[in-house]
C-alpha cells in the first residue's frame, strides 16, 4: 500500500517535470527567434538569482504577492470557479489598503497594518465578489467577467492615483508622476533582512497558505466548497448551497489577491504606483496550476516562479532578452501543465505508462 | 453640427468593427464546433505584431496579412492539439495562449523593432462616384478594402455553416459529438480545422489593428478586443447576423467615446475607456438566457466512449 502510494507520487512528479520540460524546449525556441543563445538565458535565469544575498531575498519578495493570488486562485479553481482578475483585485485591494494607510497615518502599527490589510482584503473582495455573483446568478463566464473587470479596475485605479490620490509633492514640483504619497513608517512591513527589500509579508503570506490549507480540509465550509467545484450536482444533493459557495469563494479568491496588493504596498513600494500588479494576477495562475491547486504545494511553487521572475529580470541584463519572455514561457508552462492532466485522468494510459516505467506489474489494477 | 457629429460616430464605428467582427466570426466557428477558443486575444497581438514587422520590413500589406494568417493558424494549431488531443480544459488553456501571445510579441517587438515606428499599412479608399454620395457614401464608401471583405464574410459564414455539408458536421460536432462520432464524422479532426480556421481569423484580425487601422504597433495594443470578441459570439446567439449587429454595437461605442473625447467635452478619460469594458459585462448578464441557445457540447472535449 505505502509502496504504490510512493509509486503514484513518482508518476504524478515525473509527468509534472516532462510537462515543465517540454514548455522549456519550446521556449528555448522563442528564446531563438529573439536572438538569445537559450542555454545561456535558461543558465542566467535559473542560476544566477541563487548566487548572491540579493537575488535570494528578492525571489522571496516576489514570492509574497504570488503565494497570496496563487492561494486565491487556488480556492476559486477548487470551487469550480477560473479567476483570472488577480490584476484587477490586487489593484483594488492596493488602492483600499492604501487609502486607510493615507487617512490614518499615526495609528500604530500593530493596529494600522492589520487595518490596512483588512481594507485591502475587503476590495480585492468586492472585486471578486462581483464577477462571483454574475457567475452563480446570471451564469456570467466568469472568465471574461474578471478580465473586464481587470480592465475596469486599471482605469479607475489610475484615475485615482493620478487625480484625487496623487501626491500632493508631484503636484507642487510639477512631475506628476501618477502615485500616491508615500505612507508613513506606521504602515510600512518590517524588513527582516537588512539592506535588502525583504520584508515580513512573506511570512505573512506562509502563515496565510497553511491557514488556507486548514479551511479547505479541515472545515465544513472548505469541504462544502470543495464539494461545490468537484461535483456540483453531488453537493447539491447533499445539501450544498452552490451558487452562496461560488460567490463565497470568489469573495475569498479577489480577498487574497487584494492582500498581495498590501504586501506590495506596505512592503515594497511604501505608496501605490503604477505598476504594482507587476503581471502578478497572472503568474498567480501559473502558480497555483505548478503547485497543484494545493495550499502547502503553492509555498514552494512561489519561490519557483519568484526565482524565474528574478531571473528573467537578471536575463534582460546580461543576455539582452527582454523580461517580458517570461510571460511567454509561463503560458507555455500553463499550456503544458494543463495538457499533462490527461495522464492522470486517462486511466489506460496511465497504467500504460505506469507499466512501462516499471512502477507497477501488469495486473494491479488501479485503485485496489 | 448635429447630424455631423452622428455621421462622424457612424462612419468611424464601421471600420472599427472589422477586426472585432473577424475575430468573432472566427470564434464563433470555433464555438459552434465545441470548442470555447480564449487565446483569441493572444493570437491577435501576435497577428498585430507579425503583420506591423512585416509592412515595417518589405513594405508589402498583403504579405503582412498573410503572414498574420499563418502565425494564427500556427497558434490554433497548438491550441487545437492541448485542448482536443490532450483534451486540457479549455478556459485556462486559453488563458495560457493569452499569454504566450502577448509575453512573445512584446518581446521580439523589443527585439526587432525597439520603439515606436508607424508604417504607411493600407489606407482608406473612396469609390469613383458613390463615394461622393453625400451622408451615404462618407458612410459606406470611403473605408479600406478589408473593412468590406469582412462584413461580406457574414453572409459567406452564415452559408457554410448552415448550407454546405462540413457546416452540417460543425455543428454536428458541436452539438453532439457522440452522435456525430457514430455516424463517421471526424470529430478530432473538424474540431482541429474550426481552431486553426477561427485561429487565422483572429491572426487577420489583429493585423488589421496595426496595418490598416492604427499604423503602429505597442505592448498589449488589442486591449481586450480578443475577450470582447469572444464575448460578442454568446451576444450573437452564435450566428453570423447577430454577431455583426454586436460588433457595430461595440464599435459605435467607441467612435462615441472617441468622438466624445475629441470635442473635448468634460468627462474623465479613464471613465471614457471603461465604457465598451463595461459593455461587454452588461452585454454577458443580460444575455444570460441564450446560453441555452448555445452549441450543446461547448466546452467539453470529446472522449471516444465515454457517456456525457
Amino acid at each position: 500500500m505505502k509502496k504504490k502510494l510512493y509509486n503514484e507520487t513518482i508518476y504524478r512528479l515525473l509527468i509534472i517535470v516532462v510537462a515543465v520540460l517540454s514548455a522549456l524546449i519550446v521556449g528555448a525556441i522563442l528564446l531563438l527567434i529573439a536572438k538569445a543563445n537559450p542555454l545561456k538565458a535558461y543558465y542566467v535565469m535559473f542560476t544566477e538569482p541563487l548566487s548572491g544575498k540579493f537575488g535570494l531575498t528578492e525571489i522571496l519578495v516576489r514570492a509574497a504577492p504570488l503565494m497570496l493570488v496563487g492561494l486565491g486562485i487556488a480556492i476559486a479553481f477548487r470551487s469550480g470557479i477560473i479567476n483570472i482578475g488577480g490584476e484587477g483585485q490586487i489593484m483594488i485591494g492596493a488602492i483600499f489598503g492604501t487609502f486607510i494607510a493615507l487617512t490614518f497615518p499615526n495609528l500604530p502599527t500593530y493596529i494600522l497594518l492589520p487595518f490596512v490589510f483588512i481594507a485591502s482584503f475587503i476590495g480585492g473582495a468586492i472585486w471578486g465578489g462581483i464577477a462571483g455573483w454574475m457567475k452563480a446568478y446570471l451564469s456570467v463566464n466568469e472568465i471574461l467577467s474578471t478580465i473586464m473587470l481587470n480592465y475596469i479596475a486599471f482605469q479607475v485605479y489610475m484615475f485615482l492615483i493620478r487625480g484625487p490620490l496623487i501626491d500632493p509633492q508631484e503636484v507642487s514640483y510639477g512631475t506628476g508622476v501618477p502615485q500616491t504619497a508615500l505612507l508613513s513608517k506606521n504602515a510600512w512591513l518590517v524588513r527582516i533582512i537588512p539592506a535588502s527589500r525583504l520584508h515580513a509579508g512573506i511570512i505573512v503570506a506562509v502563515i496565510l497558505a497553511i491557514l488556507v490549507y486548514i479551511f479547505l480540509w479541515k472545515t465544513t465550509i472548505g469541504y462544502r466548497l470543495r464539494a461545490a467545484g468537484a461535483e456540483a450536482k453531488a453537493a447539491k444533493y447533499i445539501g450544498v448551497n452552490v451558487k452562496n459557495y461560488l460567490v463565497l469563494a470568489m469573495l475569498l479568491s479577489g480577498g487574497f489577491a487584494g492582500m498581495a496588493g498590501a504586501i506590495e504596498v506596505c512592503g515594497v513600494h511604501h505608496r501605490a504606483l503604477e505598476s504594482i500588479s507587476a503581471g502578478y494576477g497572472f503568474s498567480g495562475i501559473v502558480v497555483a496550476l505548478f503547485g497543484g491547486l494545493h495550499p502547502l504545494g503553492i509555498i514552494p511553487a512561489s519561490a519557483v516562479f519568484g526565482l524565474l521572475i528574478v531571473g528573467a529580470d537578471m536575463m534582460q541584463r546580461s543576455v539582452t532578452v527582454p523580461a517580458s519572455i517570461i510571460l511567454a514561457i509561463q503560458g507555455l508552462i500553463i499550456l503544458a501543465i494543463v495538457s499533462s492532466q490527461i495522464f492522470f485522468s486517462n486511466i489506460a494510459l496511465k497504467e500504460k505508462i505506469m507499466i512501462k516505467l516499471k512502477l507497477m506489474k501488469s495486473g494491479d489494477k488501479d485503485g485496489s | 453640427m448635429v447630424l455631423n457629429f452622428i455621421i462622424g460616430i457612424i462612419s468611424a464605428g464601421i471600420p472599427l468593427a472589422a477586426p472585432l467582427l473577424l475575430a468573432s466570426l472566427g470564434e464563433m466557428f470555433n464555438q459552434r464546433a465545441g470548442v470555447f477558443n480564449l487565446g483569441v486575444e493572444g493570437i491577435m497581438l501576435m497577428g498585430a505584431f507579425v503583420g506591423f514587422l512585416v509592412v515595417l520590413t518589405i513594405g508589402s500589406p498583403v504579405l503582412g496579412f498573410l503572414a498574420a494568417i499563418l502565425v494564427g493558424a500556427v497558434m490554433g494549431l497548438l491550441m487545437a492539439v492541448v485542448t482536443v488531443k490532450f483534451k486540457a480544459k479549455q478556459g485556462i488553456s486559453g488563458i495560457g495562449l493569452f499569454m504566450l501571445g502577448w509575453g512573445l510579441s512584446g518581446t521580439l517587438f523589443r527585439v526587432y523593432v525597439g520603439g515606436i515606428t508607424s508604417i504607411e499599412g493600407i489606407r482608406t479608399f473612396s469609390f469613383p462616384l458613390l463615394g461622393k454620395i453625400p451622408i451615404i457614401g462618407e458612410i459606406f464608401f470611403q473605408n479600406n478594402i478589408l473593412v468590406y471583405i469582412t462584413f461580406l464574410l457574414v453572409p459567406i459564414s452564415w452559408y457554410v455553416l448552415n448550407k454546405t455539408a462540413w457546416g452540417l458536421k460543425v455543428r454536428a460536432v458541436g452539438t453532439n459529438p457522440q452522435a456525430a462520432d457514430t455516424l463517421g464524422i471526424k470529430v478530432e479532426r473538424i474540431r482541429f480545422q474550426c481552431i486553426i480556421l477561427g485561429s487565422m481569423m483572429a491572426g487577420l484580425a489583429g493585423a488589421y489593428l496595426t496595418i490598416a487601422q492604427t499604423h503602429i504597433f505597442a505592448d498589449n495594443i488589442t486591449a481586450g478586443r480578443g475577450f470582447i470578441a469572444v464575448a460578442l459570439v454568446y451576444f450573437g446567439k452564435w450566428k453570423p447576423a447577430g454577431i455583426m449587429w454586436g460588433t457595430l454595437l461595440f464599435s459605435l461605442a467607441h467612435a462615441l467615446q472617441r468622438s466624445i473625447q475629441v470635442y473635448g467635452i468634460n468627462f474623465p478619460y479613464e471613465i471614457a475607456v471603461i465604457i465598451p469594458y463595461l459593455l461587454v459585462i452588461v452585454v454577458l448578464a443580460l444575455s444570460y438566457k441564450s446560453q441555452l441557445l448555445g452549441p450543446a457540447a461547448l466546452g467539453k472535449p470529446f472522449i471516444r466512449g465515454s457517456r456525457e
